[in-house]
């Protein structure tokens, strides 16, 4: 099974798609345009300190509110690895699979967790923190296909006979 | 065994006998909906996919309501997009100026009860107004529909919420819904479905279930079902046939839980800065300044919601230094408030009214507020920065108790 190690952010409940990506900037033409903006409503310096590989660990609910699929696209150019949260809103959860964005629920780790700490992830199976081990579940068969196809676009290009 | 309604749905749509929650299945989609913001990444993804052709023309729906009219210099590439999209691929449901998606989907007749829609917005679940089930997804998921007419669903289990009796005079549909979040939370209803029930429900118009359902993401669910009754029928102008008439949750359903009111309790709400289950009763809050009221979105900008606010505003004028901005949901609603005389009675108010469309409640053309200002809105997000900068304080609430705060300058209860 896949392991990572990776620098973790620290973020709140509710995490919502404005925050994530505000409507203001959706008209841009390109998630690369669009990812300075990333969490700029909560923390505007924080696009600009995430690194390649870096984990965000949040409370409950992270991506709620709208369907724009920008949000887990700019959390994924941005360079993190994986999101750990307490639970996630539905059509964010949905989003994030189809585009190949690691989610992961997870019930203690956040309240333990000290942001710029660093953490190792088994993927389907646990997070080690400090020596700690956190369950995570493994997801159902038919996602576990979508991302294993590379996500949904690459799943109807083959269904399309066209990989 | 008995069903709730979204299992009498996904049954019906499926053909499978046996449905139960946490069942992934594959439904067909009714009708599907796609605005302005995404039909550029929808129509990228599409191709890049490698469909020739859309499964159904006729069921899909293109509107253009977030970005019209256009205020930033690259807005109009959208309509470009989607109109060579619509052209190409032989869409003849196209509406470029006609109002709100989710207030267009019922009111011209795109979604009827029973069916399953998807849209690209999270409140697509407001069709549950009329006994649909239909929910929002992302415009990779609208690719694939496009091209497949189908989509994967897990079969979610339902809370019922009951609710009994008269409403007080000045409680609407809105102080309901917001109530519902508060004691749910912003996640309390994740992966679920609402059920809608009891006397109040029953005596409520298809305007004031659309509020309700319109907000039930709010809370994190899926989707939101009521019956759908005669004022469906004649909302959708159909005649109910013996599967549509079957949807209301069997008694030996089995429900995650049941939450009961008494129509009666229930008092004037509003939703705090900035979290959508921050619910306060308005006479708590009474006295704090406001610099605009915003009566309109998808949420509260139907004829009823105009003719509430009306009811309030009639002879009277809108405090000093308070920009009262009215939006109506649709064309239609806006030509009917004309005809009704609510229009006149809005700008003798001093309302500043505006033309159907999205752009006050994301905060994308028009109406947005600066640091340390505050606003009372009827739509249905309080989210940091949504509607100007993160310092901008959004209070959600009814018409009615938003137009009592526009005459006072202040928060107040509606009389």
């Amino acid at each position: 099974m896949e392991t990572f190690t990776g620098k973790v952010w620290v973020l709140g409940d509710d995490i919502d798609t404005d925050i994530i990506i505000p409507t203001e900037y959706l008209a841009l033409k390109t998630i690369d345009e669009m990812k300075q903006y990333g969490f700029s409503p909560l923390r505007p310096e924080l696009a600009g300190l995430i690194k390649e590989g870096d984990i965000i660990v949040a409370g409950k609910n992270f991506g709620c509110g709208s369907s724009r699929e920008q949000a887990p696209e700019i959390i994924k150019a941005l360079g993190v690895k994986c999101v750990i949260a307490k639970s996630f809103a539905r059509i964010f959860f949905r989003n994030s699979i189809n585009n190949g964005l690691l989610l992961m629920e997870q019930p203690d780790l956040y309240d333990d967790m000290t942001e710029g700490d660093i953490i190792q992830v088994t993927v389907n199976e646990h997070v080690e923190y400090q020596g700690r081990f956190y369950q995570i579940a493994s997801l159902p068969q038919n996602l576990v296909d979508i991302i294993s196809a590379g996500g949904l676009v690459k799943a109807m290009r083959k269904r399309n006979g066209l990989d | 065994m008995g069903y709730t309604i979204i299992e009498k749905i996904i049954r019906h749509n499926t053909g499978a006998q046996n449905v139960k929650p946490g069942d992934i299945v594959t439904v067909k989609a009714d009708r599907v909906m796609i605005h302005d913001i995404f039909i550029p990444f929808v129509a990228d993804k599409f191709e890049e996919m490698g469909f020739k052709k859309l499964w159904d023309p006729d069921k899909a729906v293109l509107i253009y309501d977030h970005l019209v009219p256009a205020s930033q210099l690259d807005d109009t590439r959208h309509f470009r997009i989607g109109d060579a999209f619509a052209a190409k691929y032989g869409m003849k449901h196209v509406h470029r100026s006609d109002g709100i998606c989710h207030q267009l989907m019922t009111e011209a007749g795109y979604v009827k009860p029973g069916d399953v829609v998807f849209g690209t917005d999270s409140h697509t679940t407001t069709y549950g107004c009329v006994g649909a089930f239909s929910s929002g997804i992302g415009y990779t998921e609208m690719a694939s529909i496009l091209g497949t007419g189908t989509m994967w669903i897990k079969v979610p289990e339902t809370i019922k919420v009951v609710i009994e009796g008269k409403l007080p005079e000045d409680v609407m549909s809105k102080d309901i819904i917001l109530r519902l979040i508060g004691d749910l939370g912003a996640d309390g209803a994740t992966y679920l479905a609402l059920e809608f029930t009891g006397s109040t429900v029953e005596e409520m118009s298809v305007s004031s279930r659309m509020t309700i359902a319109n907000m039930a993401v709010e809370a994190g669910a899926k989707c939101a079902l009521f019956t759908p009754d005669e004022k469906t029928a004649e909302y959708c102008e159909i005649k109910l046939n013996e599967f549509q008439k079957s949807l209301t949750g069997d008694e030996d359903a089995v429900y995650k839980k049941v939450i009961r009111y008494r129509a009666e309790d229930f008092v004037p709400v509003m939703a705090c800065p900035s979290q959508v289950d921050k619910i306060k009763p308005v006479s708590e809050l009474e006295g704090i300044a406001i610099d605009q009221v915003f009566i309109g979105s998808c949420t509260n900008g139907r004829l009823e919601d105009l003719a509430a606010a009306a009811g309030v505003l009639k002879g009277k004028k809108v405090a000093d230094y308070v920009k009262l901005i009215v939006t109506p949901a649709s064309r239609k609603i806006y030509q009917e408030a004309m005809d009704q005389g609510i229009m006149e009675i809005l700008s003798e108010a001093g309302a500043i009214i505006t033309h159907p469309g999205c752009g006050l409640c994301c905060g994308r053309t028009g109406g947005i507020l600066s640091d340390g200002e505050r606003v009372v809105a009827t739509n249905n997000r309080n989210f940091l920065g949504r509607m100007g900068t993160n310092k901008v304080e959004i209070y959600l609430a009814s018409p009615k108790t938003a137009a009592a705060c526009a005459l006072a300058g202040r928060i107040v209860s509606a009389e």
